[in-house]
């Protein structure tokens, strides 16, 4: 009997971990997926993260509302994402030594500007409190949920339809496809892609927005555990499909959550290893896939990383 | 060597006879191009002080106060890149290849793992045969890590960059479960670490030039991968690969156990450095080895063309640059991320440059006729 409580015990903290946690990367890995749909990859979502977890909670404490810190925080992906767009777009320009390039800058801008910011106390973003009808404590808090996780999955939804129903996902698709297909049809390549960058790593910096608004709700310059990066793994996990990407972003979260979980019931074995799992699973999926004969199913055609 | 020439006087691409100024004007694009990228950047980075209200001028004074100025200044810039050296040469090798591996991250934190744990046994017997036993496990442990990123790419036709980052954070989460586990020293509370090598196990500076042990092996790796790319067979064998992977397979050249030398060689270099930051700084693994210095490796190597003495001179002046950060902000009062901010701007700029590779004609090769 006890053992089914502890199961539940865990079950229960990692979904309300996996909840809590899993926001940022929904937000990297559909921008990221967005950009590498029009066929370039984006390495920078690291320091765009980083950044906009640093532009959101200034503007926060600056303007005493943390929406118009979420709003700041995609302008300033916006604004870091169009230059990795930009520079991409020049000719023999690698985009995965550019990323890790943006990466650091992000980084580097964050930290410099962010300094003033490590003190003060900026208002936070409200939680929607799902368990309003339950009396335990515990379970209210598991389930007050940040209103940025639904806007993500929102994000997600309309993306998707976006890519399979509009005129405009369908141009991104085709440039991510077949570069010979778009200069056939006179696609605006360069252009494309740019956009499509610079949108991606709006949402990025929203994903940033929700670190230092939200959980751990705070901003210093250890906020990011390299959700930035990891979402590159995760689209792959996803297939560079928005939907997948939410069932992907929960399963990550839910793993960084199990380690935690497993130590509120007394096993402190593993937590590391079980945060690893979901890569092991990347891993495993891409090997595969890679036997079936060539890319990925889903796999953008023109993404460098294909090729 | 011999078939290099024979293949490269015989294509019509390269010009016949004449054009004796050629092999000079390469160079010069060579170097002209990163360093009017560096000019842009520090341009750039003027006005962004200037925007600040910081005087520019005092900025680079300091710099180089504070990275070459004294010889107190030049140790901490070489300490500093050291490691990049080795890990520079992980990406570069694999470079040489055509292949983008960006894993160099968790080769360092394994290989100075790796070679903790072989040190521990012997921490009293003899230093030469702890050090000797540590460079063995810590680029055995790192050769076998992307070389495991290289089997994936030429065996099952894995994409390396993808692989190797997904490698990178498998490795360094084995690390942490590692070194917070089996091997945690229970004494280190705050920062959990392994067992210490023991005083008498470190490594000092060399004697006589008084510069960070990571230099001399850096330097030595650096030269003899140079050799081995532009000076063997082997080497010649990995560029047409890198040239032309098809060209290569009808060539019959063992394209998939180049790739996974080359990782592994690279895989080797990194975990050298992890090991030589344990024998030389750390005295132990712990989270201090994930410093970063596979990430900025990967830059170095991109500003360095993938070429192993090119890596030398960029692995300094980053050096330098992270050497003088803690003067720059004791006596400008700017954040130690100001470096980290010239430094993405260095880096952004030197990569865009490579896009005016071939656009100016001068440069370009002259026909005879």
């Amino acid at each position: 009997m006890a053992d089914v409580a502890a199961l539940g015990t865990v079950g229960g903290a990692m979904l309300a971990g996996s909840l809590r946690v899993s926001t940022p990367f929904l937000f990297v890995s559909i921008g990221e997926c967005l950009t590498e749909k029009s066929g370039r990859i984006n390495l920078g979502n690291e320091g765009v993260l980083v950044l906009g977890a640093m532009v959101a909670y200034a503007t926060s404490y600056e303007t005493g509302s943390p929406w118009s810190g979420v709003l700041a925080a995609a302008a300033a992906g916006l604004v870091l994402g169009g230059l990795h767009g930009a520079v991409c777009s020049l000719a023999r320009v690698n985009d995965v030594a550019m990323g890790i390039a943006i990466m650091l800058a992000g980084t580097g801008i964050a930290f410099f500007f962010g300094k003033p910011y490590i003190q003060p106390s900026a208002p936070l973003l409200p939680g929607i409190p799902l368990a309003w009808w339950s009396q335990s404590a515990q379970l209210r808090n598991a389930l007050l949920v940040c209103p940025l996780f639904f806007l993500g999955i929102a994000a997600a939804v309309a993306m998707h339809w976006f890519f399979r129903a509009t005129r405009m996902g369908l141009r991104i698709r085709i440039v991510g496809d077949s570069q010979d297909a778009a200069l056939a049809l006179g696609l605006p390549i360069d252009r494309t892609r740019f956009l499509a960058t610079a949108a991606g790593s709006a949402l990025a910096g929203i994903g940033g927005a929700f670190l230092s608004l939200y959980y751990p709700g705070s901003w210093n310059e250890g906020l990011s555990s390299g959700q930035g990066l990891m979402a590159v793994a995760l689209v792959v996990f996803a297939r560079w499909n928005p939907i997948n990407c939410i069932y992907a972003s929960l399963l990550f979260g839910a793993a960084g959550a199990l380690g935690p979980s497993l130590q509120t019931v007394g096993v402190t074995w593993g937590y590391y290893l079980f945060y690893a799992a979901p890569y092991v699973v990347t891993l495993i999926v891409l090997i595969i896939s890679a036997r079936g004969g060539g890319s990925l199913r889903g796999m953008p055609g023109q993404l460098s990383i294909g090729r | 060597m011999s078939e290099a020439t024979a293949i490269a006087a015989s294509s019509p691409a390269r010009p016949a006879g004449g054009d004796t100024t050629y092999k000079f004007r390469r160079l010069l694009e060579a170097l002209l191009a990163p360093l009017l990228a560096l000019l842009a950047a520090v341009i750039l980075f003027s006005i962004f002080l200037l925007a600040l209200g910081q005087s520019p001028a005092d900025f680079v004074d300091l710099v180089w106060t504070g990275a070459f100025g004294s010889w107190f200044s030049w140790r901490n810039t070489l300490q500093r890149a050291a490691p990049l050296l080795l890990t520079s040469l992980c990406v570069a090798l694999p470079g040489q290849l055509g292949l983008v591996v960006i894993g160099g991250e968790a080769a360092v934190v394994l290989g100075g793992l790796a070679a903790t744990i072989a040190a521990l046994p012997l921490v009293h017997t003899n230093p030469l045969l702890v050090w000797t036993v540590m460079a063995i496990a810590g680029a055995g442990m790192g050769a076998l890590w992307i070389g495991l990123t290289g089997f994936l790419r030429a065996r099952l036709a894995v994409n390396e960059v993808i692989a190797s980052l997904v490698l990178a954070y498998i490795g360094i989460a084995v690390f942490n479960h590692l070194v917070e586990g089996v091997f945690r020293d229970p004494a280190s509370l705050n920062k959990p670490s392994t067992y210490g090598i023991g005083d008498a196990n470190m490594l000092g500076n060399v004697p006589w030039f008084d510069v960070h042990p990571g230099i001399p092996v850096g330097v030595i790796a650096c030269v003899l991968c140079w050799v081995l790319i532009y000076r063997t067979s082997i080497g010649f064998a990995g560029r047409v690969t890198g040239g032309n992977i098809r060209a290569a397979q009808l060539q019959g050249l063992p394209v998939p156990r180049l790739i996974v030398m080359a990782c592994a060689l690279g895989g080797a270099c990194a975990g050298l450095a992890g090991t030589i930051e344990v024998a030389a700084e750390l005295g132990r693994a712990n989270a201090s080895l994930a410093a970063g210095y596979g990430y900025t490796g990967i830059l170095i190597a991109f500003l360095a063309r993938f070429n192993p003495l090119a890596i030398m001179p960029m692995a300094v002046l980053l050096g330098g640059l992270g050497a003088a950060g803690g003067l720059l902000q004791r006596r400008m009062g700017l954040p130690d991320a100001t470096v980290q901010v010239l430094q993405g701007m260095i880096f952004v700029s030197i990569l865009a440059s490579d896009t005016i590779y071939g656009r100016i004609r001068w440069f370009q090769p002259r026909g005879s006729g």
